[in-house]
């Protein structure tokens, strides 16, 4: 639907990519670990190697959770934009097809937040 | 032929609001009042809007001044008799500081916008009944700002609502609400505020800052409360009067109208996310939690309205099963996401004491014990340990509602964040809920041009990129105004006034 409006209404994308100063947003969170309420927010080169976002990307979030150093990324399900998702750690952000505003989810089924809650 | 001295009331409304309108001759009266015809609302006669007070003006000067008096003979005493020290405990106050900050800066932008209704309607008995309501906004901005002045001498973060509405990340939550409404035709403005907000929420928002005011020794707010009620009570008239003098003037206008509730609903009730944090968690004594608040204000009254509206094709506003759903969890999500954040915040979060946890878990038999208990229990551990829990970066928020994305998928799964997403031109946009999806993509072209503080901040608008150059930005005083309350300055004096033994002071309260 059209917006309603009295004159001709002039686009802002007030986000877009080119407002970030050469950095993407990416938005990164680990499932069932609701003590982080929200996924995290980065600006970040998309010619970021993807192994950089495990080494100090996420541990500057979530390191701080009991169960981080129980946390083994080779049995992580990661899901990108709500598809099954692959990485390929030696690769930057873009070759893995992360894009501007994508959401990276981590899945560790073995560590489902504090006693089992979600948390 | 004698003349009569007075005119009778009725008579003196016609006067003094009917007999102010003309029709103008020298200009197109399409010219003189251009806003109130693109939105496709069509007014076939103005003169059926119906004023339930009949309010003149000269009457309403009378009947507020006697409420000021009232008002400012209690707001001197409250300060005399150093009336901050009765409230039952220093966390009381963040509430003030939330309601300052937040409520406060949209009565002036309801002052301003009813101001321009009052011109810009074409019937002259609508105009008035604007005019009348944008100077109560300005009285209630006002009162609040003098009311609450009493509080800024003695406690943090209450110095500069005005500057930080503009710029602070959660304030951003009710200031983009009121501009969204605020940026639309007339007719969705009044619909969004008048009705939404003032008639169908207006409850959950007052009662529990008047109630929680009285349960927890505050006169001054309490007194401020009274003296607002009365015109609450016309502006949820005026709100009810509109939408049916809408939807009596044309069948065309029905499908508009429930637009505009289902949008404003949902936008309005997000906002309230602040309040029921602030009912459950802010306020010591609790009059009452935000779920039996929802069931009471929500599902019964509204539900009650919303059986009368019926008969004019009206229904009960989109996804208020989903808002049902959510009232068993949204203060204890909210107040979560604020204790993550709380370092940019300019008020206070801590956990709740032993006391207050059993009052939720009795309040929430369904869902505290099985999913936040656990959440307080860890973080009131990490406390201990002297780590207390920070999320040590910035959220994703929402593109319509801007509330970071902590809300969960209730209805299913109620730790499975809820997420949307849609593509505009080739770019994602993230939202929080099918309310706010269905907002945005039914307006993308308006909610693209959204000033989200976290974006802002990477964009390098908001002073740096560090914290510090953040909060300076923000003009909030970093290690008084923000963080943990347990040791912070205004917990410090609390106890200094209070004679309160240092040592017997937990980090949990």
């Amino acid at each position: 639907m059209a917006i309603n409006s009295l004159g001709d209404y002039v686009h802002i994308n007030k986000d877009a990519v080119e407002n970030f100063h050469g950095n993407q947003v990416v938005y990164i969170h680990w499932d069932n670990h609701n003590m982080f309420t929200a996924a995290a927010a980065f600006p970040l080169p998309p010619e970021m190697p993807f192994g950089a976002l495990l080494e100090e990307v996420i541990p500057s979030i979530f390191a701080s959770h009991p169960e981080y150093e129980k946390l083994k990324w080779d049995k992580v399900k990661w899901i990108l934009d709500d598809e099954d998702f692959i990485p390929n750690t030696g690769v930057s952000l873009k070759d893995n097809g992360i894009g501007h505003k994508s959401l990276l989810r981590f899945i560790t089924p073995e560590l489902t937040g504090v006693g089992g809650s979600g948390n | 032929m004698a003349v009569k001295k007075k005119l009778n009331m009725r008579k003196r409304y016609e006067v003094l609001t009917r007999g102010m309108g003309w029709d103008t001759t020298y200009q197109p009266m399409d010219k003189v009042f251009p806003y109130d015809k693109f939105e496709g609302i069509k007014i076939k006669d103005w003169s059926g809007w119906e004023d339930p007070f009949r309010l003149t003006v000269d009457s309403y000067w009378k009947y507020q001044a006697e409420k000021e008096k009232k008002l400012y003979a209690i707001i001197d005493s409250f300060a005399q008799n150093n009336g901050h020290l009765n409230v039952s405990d220093g966390r009381y106050v963040n509430a003030l500081k939330l309601f300052i900050q937040g409520v406060t800066p949209l009565e002036y932008g309801a002052h301003r916008h009813y101001a321009h209704l009052g011109r810009h309607f074409r019937g002259e008995g609508t105009r008035v009944a604007c005019q009348m309501q944008s100077i109560d906004e300005l009285r209630h901005c006002q009162t609040q700002l003098h009311t609450l002045s009493h509080y800024n001498k003695h406690f943090n973060g209450m110095h500069d609502p005005f500057h930080m509405f503009d710029r602070v990340w959660y304030l951003s939550v009710p200031k983009s609400y009121f501009e969204d409404a605020m940026t639309a035709g007339p007719f969705e403005f009044i619909t969004s505020i008048s009705f939404s907000f003032e008639y169908v929420l207006t409850n959950l928002l007052f009662v529990p800052f008047m109630s929680g005011a009285a349960y927890n020794g505050d006169m001054a707010t309490v007194t401020f409360g009274f003296s607002a009620q009365s015109d609450e009570a016309r502006h949820m008239t005026l709100g009810l009067e509109i939408i049916k003098f809408m939807v009596e003037q044309h069948e065309d206008n029905l499908p508009i109208i429930q637009g505009y509730i289902d949008k404003h609903f949902w936008r309005a009730y997000r906002v309230l996310a602040l309040i029921a944090m602030m009912q459950d968690y802010m306020l010591p004594n609790s009059p009452m939690s935000w779920n039996e608040a929802w069931q009471i204000y929500y599902v019964e009254n509204m539900g009650a309205l919303f059986n009368d509206l019926s008969r004019y094709g009206l229904r009960m506003p989109k996804y208020s099963d989903v808002a049902t759903a959510e009232a068993e969890h949204l203060s204890h999500q909210t107040w979560s996401d604020f204790y993550n954040f709380t370092h940019a915040a300019s008020f206070h979060t801590w956990m709740p004491d032993d006391r207050k946890m059993d009052w939720l878990s009795e309040k929430y038999p369904n869902t505290f014990d099985k999913h936040y208990r656990p959440r307080f229990e860890q973080w009131r551990e990490m406390e201990k340990a002297g780590e207390r829990h920070y999320f040590k970066g910035l959220p994703q928020l929402c593109q319509t509602c801007q509330i970071p994305m902590f809300f969960t998928e209730v209805m299913s799964d109620p730790m499975k964040i809820s997420r949307r997403v849609s593509m505009y031109k080739g770019d994602r946009y993230h939202t929080c809920s099918d309310g706010c999806k269905d907002i945005f993509e039914n307006e993308p072209e308006k909610f693209i041009q959204a000033w989200l503080p976290v974006h802002q901040i990477f964009q390098g608008n908001c002073g740096g990129a560090d914290l510090s150059d953040v909060l300076k930005y923000y003009h909030l005083n970093e290690g008084e105004d923000n963080m943990e309350y347990v040791g912070s300055p205004d917990h410090k004096r609390w106890q200094e006034w209070k004679g309160e033994d240092k040592q017997d002071e937990t980090a949990t309260g």
